[in-house]
């Protein structure tokens, strides 16, 4: 089982499985304790567009999106500075293929992916999480250690930087394995709520007359 | 003007904008300690409850609170007087340099067409300088803000019709809050600027960002406008990070110049919830006084 309870924190442990997320929903409060890897642009490019195998195994383990601020320690060894997640939308159109190809289950970022995220979340048993924005420095606590720096050619922010991270997050489910989606259940809310609020205000801004 | 006293400008400036990259000023801390309190779902409490132990974290471990430390911009209030008027552009951008090796920085700057970052944080035209002259003043007030990518992009400007009106600007205002505001990092600082073409009407709505959370605009109908769409914005709902909760916003700031009778120019210029902004003040002496922050010592060094 990797799911642990704990103080009222639900944890999830690497190796997940598709029936550990099974319980798992859109809006619910997650944290992470393993495996998760740096992954973005150039990463996912190369995965889905040139067919590379990812140099990490993320299978049954987790990404991030972001592009961090390491310091080197000397003897291979690193520091995780500083670490805030990227616009996850950024990778939509390569997640569906990804998720396929390495077998990922976590998928962490910033703001909401679409329907390609959705279908691979739905197919393979995988779910998006946010990580809250503009935290960097609580993320990087959290990891607690570098195990390994892979296409290192990208240059530091789009290395893949594997970290081991112990109770990583909160981690806020944007889109779970069912492919609900979280972000786009609250806009068609926010959009309705605008509608009805130009709606007032345009009563009373009437200046020219 | 002496070598000394550039050298210790372009320090303190230095110095400044490192600060300002660790603590937010204090009027955000409030608004955001307001909201806080202010919020009962188990989600929006859990996120604030992050915010501010980043920001605890950020200080007592000496790193930039958010990784994107943004592109630096500064407005500044010269006087004619100002001793270090001839050196303030170049010693402003030598400060971002410096800055930028001992905070440390992002580095935030490619040079467009050429596609290729500096590595130095400064590139063509940035730093980002707006120079106000002020005649017969021997004093420099510098406006500091960290123009980070995440609450760069929904800014907006257009030139609306007449017949559209403040009806047209709630609209154009609103409509980009569901559509990119979301994604900026909420609750966000909503600058609008109203003028006459699109420059006018963004760089407006720049400064708007500069004024204290809190503040009203000075003509009446504008200040009725900023908590018309403060009120109406928070009734969206977008929370902390757009992800629900009873507020959305940490204030709506308005500021605006006259128009041509044919045209409403307006934009949208937001600041997410790390509103690194910082408004420091020089006499001809370089004395300084800082009223954006509490807690910033400058270090001879």
């Amino acid at each position: 089982m990797s799911v642990e309870l704990k103080d009222g924190k639900k944890i999830l442990h690497n190796p997940i499985s598709r029936e550990d997320l099974k319980d798992i929903h859109i809006g619910d409060i997650i944290y992470l304790t393993g495996d998760i890897t740096t992954c973005r642009d150039v990463a996912h490019r190369r995965v889905v567009e040139e067919g590379r195998p990812l140099p990490v195994d993320v299978r049954d383990a987790a990404i991030l999106h972001a592009g961090p601020i390491i310091r080197p320690l000397g003897d291979d060894k690193f520091e995780m500075v500083s670490v805030g997640p990227t616009t996850s939308m950024r990778m939509e159109k390569f997640e569906y293929e990804f998720t396929k190809e390495t077998g990922v289950r976590v998928i962490v970022g910033k703001g909401g992916m679409k329907e390609n995220t959705e279908r691979a979340c739905k197919e393979f048993g995988a779910i998006h999480c946010v990580f809250p924005a503009g935290n960097a420095v609580v993320a990087a606590v959290e990891v607690k250690e570098i195990v390994e720096a892979q296409w290192r050619d990208l240059g530091m922010p789009e290395t893949l930087w594997h970290c081991h991270v112990e109770e990583f997050g909160p981690l806020i489910v944007s889109i779970d394995s069912y492919g609900r989606n979280y972000f786009e259940e609250k806009k068609v809310e926010y959009n309705k709520k605008k509608d009805e609020q130009i709606e007032l205000i345009s009563k009373q801004v009437g200046f020219i007359k | 003007m002496s070598n000394e006293q550039v050298r210790k400008m372009t320090d303190i400036m230095s110095q400044f904008v490192g600060f300002t990259a660790k603590k937010l000023p204090d009027d955000v801390i409030a608004k955001l300690e307001e909201l806080r309190s202010r919020e009962d779902s188990p989600m929006a409490k859990v996120i604030y409850d992050t915010m501010f132990r980043n920001q605890d974290l950020a200080v007592k471990l000496n790193r930039p609170s958010c990784q994107d430390t943004g592109v630096l911009q500064f407005w500044v209030k010269c006087g004619t007087k100002f001793p270090l008027i001839d050196d303030l552009e170049a010693l402003l951008k030598e400060a971002v340099i410096d800055s930028t090796i001992k905070t440390p920085l992002r580095h935030n700057s490619v040079e467009t067409f050429d596609e290729y970052n500096t590595g130095k944080n400064v590139g063509k035209g940035t730093p980002t300088v707006w120079w106000d002259i002020v005649p017969n003043s021997d004093q420099c007030e510098i406006y500091t803000y960290m123009a980070g990518g995440g609450c760069t992009l929904p800014g907006n400007a257009t030139v609306l019709m007449p017949g559209e009106g403040y009806e047209g600007i709630t609209k154009f205002v609103l409509d980009r809050m569901t559509s990119y505001g979301l994604n900026a990092c909420p609750p966000l600082l909503v600058g609008v600027g109203v003028g006459t073409s699109v420059e006018t009407a963004a760089l407006n709505s720049k400064k708007a960002l500069m004024r204290p959370i809190g503040s009203h605009s000075d003509n009446a109908n504008a200040a009725k406008m900023e908590k018309l769409l403060e009120d109406g914005i928070n009734a969206i709902g977008l929370g902390p990070q757009g992800m629900g909760g009873k507020y959305s916003v940490m204030g709506v700031n308005i500021e605006n110049t006259a128009r041509h009778p044919s045209a409403i120019g307006v934009a949208v210029n937001v600041g997410c919830w790390s509103h690194r902004r910082g408004h420091i003040v020089f006499d001809k002496d370089l004395n300084f006084t800082v009223d954006t922050h509490t807690g910033f010592e400058y270090k001879e060094n």
